[in-house]
């Protein structure tokens, strides 16, 4: 094909994609006008920070990162947690996994799209954002973790962009897709993958005035959440595109992701253990910040509802996933499982690690933080956006792939 | 088209219209915002990329804006280091009361918002023989000073090795050829990464715009410390360089009633820091962290 083609076909495909996003079942369109009406309220919250200041939040110069950096690590970790249908995809070669593969791709896409909102929604002044553009503005690369964190985010979602857009064009054109135009970003996405989180695990445990994240364990156990919170997610998603799509799912990717999903559950937990163990057995100030976040200090508890549900959302999730259920209901207990670790880590990788870092603050001081209104609303707005952003992905990309949808004239229409 | 066609046409069309309606309408605040930005502003480049010729227009444009705002005539200079100067602090804990002048001259001297009472200074009340923070109280509401109790005031240690310098993503805080720690607030994006990185909880945020009566506006400033702040961006004690690099003393020394403050140039030899530094004890806080403080703590011998 040449050059040529791809000018004229390339913006005809987009447009399709365009239009057969408004189109749609009377299920499609109560599900997208309710993610709408919450991101709308979202959209006001911010415009309504943006305008009167961030004393809208529950922050405070004690606990100057909330809800939303909170939710941006959970998404980070997400959004590398999709890469386990990579893996075995490529690496290992199963086949089946292959064909839903892109599902996880269009996954990372969202996650990341969600924590890049949850990063501007967090700036002081976001009209700055040139400020950070590599050969625009100031970048601080290779000093500050942000800036490795910048770098590492976008290329993840370009990276991901590159490969199900790749893929989906050319199923398009009912072509076959050149392994040389995609293969390498693959492989690429998932040395990536763990770097992202990896990355966001430093931007963290660089600080040696925040004893509480001062960890050497801090990435690998952000690694090993990332590869819960991403198959539990995946392993609901394969089930719900099955029964709401006529694409074709079969036992083999859910039964992979499982058995990934059943070991990591336990290494988190171990390593989380371990933290605690590290944490509270040796005493003194170091043990300050764990102190505050599973008994609370100087009579505040603040985060000891939360870290204690976490574990026990957890240890159930544990439990679901490995008890010795009747065939009948595994299935069932298995997105019990999901479910329970889902929330489970969304508490451990946010409320539990973000704000205990600067619970007591550096001077020792016990400051709580509770999220206000406006942070909920805004947290809820950009959760919605992103749940947007990957039914409309799924949506198109599943007729596609499946040849429902085919340019003109394409081979096997 | 047969009917059912049209009739879901006209509901798509109606409905895309609804959406970006609401759209604008949930966004409608942002105006109020946008309005107190300006294109200059909006370009305006990195402190340290102008010279002096292009920041005087800046200089005016914020003392103009100064007025607009708060009511208030004011002058923004832009004092440069000293040369050959290295600014140093310390502080004797023996003769603190733990009054908290300092916390208040420096809330006046600088400009802070009133509805926070902020202040670069936070003292805490600590325990007689604990160097723990932890029983630390910085909160407390008494005559002071309490006995059983010594008082450590703690502010920016402008340190060398500076974590909050090294995590901000635009640069937009540095050192200076004099040792202070600055912000330019026109670059600060508001992450709030330095705060983070700040073993010290020197730096601060403006959370709101701040506010100020006409009349409690210090009208003596410039661009890198006292003037007052925008809203987002994050701020932090400069040791009242636009006082200091004219031969002045900070306000929070000026204010102290026990002489507990010595400020002065690190390398000059007839210093009065110099002369702490060489005849008392010192000590800087966290040294283990690596940060080298410019601050430091004594007590009498």
């Amino acid at each position: 094909m040449t050059p040529q083609r791809h000018a004229v076909d390339y913006p005809r495909f987009l447009l399709r994609m365009a239009l057969l996003s408004f189109e749609g079942t009377w299920r499609f369109y109560v599900w997208m006008t309710v993610l709408s009406a919450i991101a709308l309220v979202g959209a006001n919250a911010w415009a309504h920070q943006l305008a009167e200041g961030m004393a809208l939040t529950g922050m405070t110069d004690h606990v100057s990162w909330g809800l939303y950096i909170a939710n941006f690590t959970f998404g980070v970790g997400l959004a590398a947690g999709a890469v386990m249908m990579v893996i075995p995809a490529y690496l290992y070669d199963d086949h089946e996994m292959h064909d839903v593969v892109i599902l996880g791709e269009l996954l990372a896409i969202a996650a990341i799209v969600v924590c890049l909102l949850f990063i501007v929604v967090d700036m002081g002044r976001p009209d700055r954002f040139w400020h950070i553009l590599p050969g625009v503005g100031r970048f601080n690369w290779p000093v500050s973790m942000l800036t490795w964190d910048v770098l590492v985010l976008n290329g993840y979602l370009l990276i991901n962009l590159h490969i199900a857009g790749y893929l989906i064009y050319t199923r398009y054109l009912g072509e076959r897709p050149a392994k040389r135009w995609y293969l390498p970003f693959v492989f690429l996405s998932i040395a990536w993958a763990i770097s992202i989180h990896s990355v966001t695990a430093f931007l963290y445990a660089g600080l040696g005035g925040r004893p509480f994240w001062n960890s050497a364990l801090l990435a690998p156990r952000f690694i090993a959440s990332a590869f819960v919170s991403g198959p539990a997610f995946v392993i609901l998603l394969l089930q719900l595109v099955r029964s709401t799509t006529t694409f074709k799912i079969g036992e083999g990717p859910i039964r992979t992701l499982s058995s990934v999903f059943r070991v990591t559950i336990l290494v988190n937990l171990f390593m989380f253990g371990s933290e605690v163990f590290t944490e509270l057995y040796s005493g003194g100030a170091h043990s300050a910040s764990a102190k505050y976040l599973f008994v609370g200090l100087h009579g505040k508890t603040a985060l000891v509802p939360w870290i204690w549900s976490a574990l026990a959302l957890n240890l159930a999730s544990a439990l679901f996933a490995h008890a010795p259920w009747p065939e009948g209901r595994r299935l069932a207990m298995l997105n019990l499982a999901c479910v329970a670790a889902f929330a489970g880590v969304w508490i451990e990788k946010g409320m539990g690690l973000i704000i205990p870092g600067f619970v007591p603050s550096t001077l020792h001081e016990v400051v709580e933080y509770v999220p206000s209104a406006v942070e909920w609303k805004i947290t809820a707005g950009i959760w919605a956006v992103g749940l947007m952003v990957l039914t409309l992905a799924i949506k198109l990309a599943l007729p596609v792939l499946s040849g429902e949808v085919r340019a003109r004239g394409a081979a096997g229409e | 088209m047969d009917e059912p066609q049209k009739r879901r046409v006209a509901l798509k069309v109606l409905g895309a219209t609804l959406g970006a309606s609401a759209f604008a309408y949930a966004m409608a605040p942002v105006r109020k915002w946008a309005a107190g930005l300006s294109v200059d502003q909006f370009l305006q480049r990195h402190y340290r990329e102008l010279t002096k010729e292009e920041l005087a227009p800046i200089l005016r444009r914020l003392e103009a804006k100064a007025k607009a705002d708060y009511g208030r005539d004011v002058v923004i200079r832009d004092p440069d280091p000293l040369e050959g100067a290295e600014f140093g602090y310390a502080l004797n804990l023996s003769v603190c009361i733990g009054c908290r002048k300092c916390a208040e001259a420096c809330h006046v001297e600088n400009n802070h918002d009133r509805t926070t009472n902020n202040s670069y200074i936070r003292v805490l009340e600590m325990e007689q023989g604990s160097f723990d923070m932890e029983r630390g109280d910085a909160t407390y509401e008494h005559a002071v000073p309490a006995p059983g109790k010594y008082y450590l005031p703690v502010q920016c240690q402008q340190c060398d090795n500076a974590p909050c310098v090294t995590v901000c993503p635009v640069q937009a805080t540095w050192k200076e050829p004099d040792g202070i720690v600055v912000v330019d607030y026109d670059w600060c994006i508001g992450c709030r990464y330095c705060e983070a990185a700040c073993p010290y909880h020197a730096r601060r945020f403006n959370w709101q715009k701040p506010e100020i009566p006409a009349e409690e506006i210090n009208p003596d400033q410039s661009y890198l410390s006292n003037r007052v702040r925008p809203q987002g961006v994050v701020e932090k004690c400069h040791f009242c360089l636009h006082r200091t690099r004219v031969g002045r003393n900070p306000a929070c020394l000026e204010a102290c009633p026990t002489g507990a403050r010595v400020f002065g140039n690190l390398a000059d030899p007839s210093s009065d820091i110099r002369w702490v530094l060489e005849n008392r004890r010192v000590y800087v806080l966290k040294e283990e962290l690596g940060t080298h403080p410019r601050f430091f703590y004594f007590f009498e011998k």
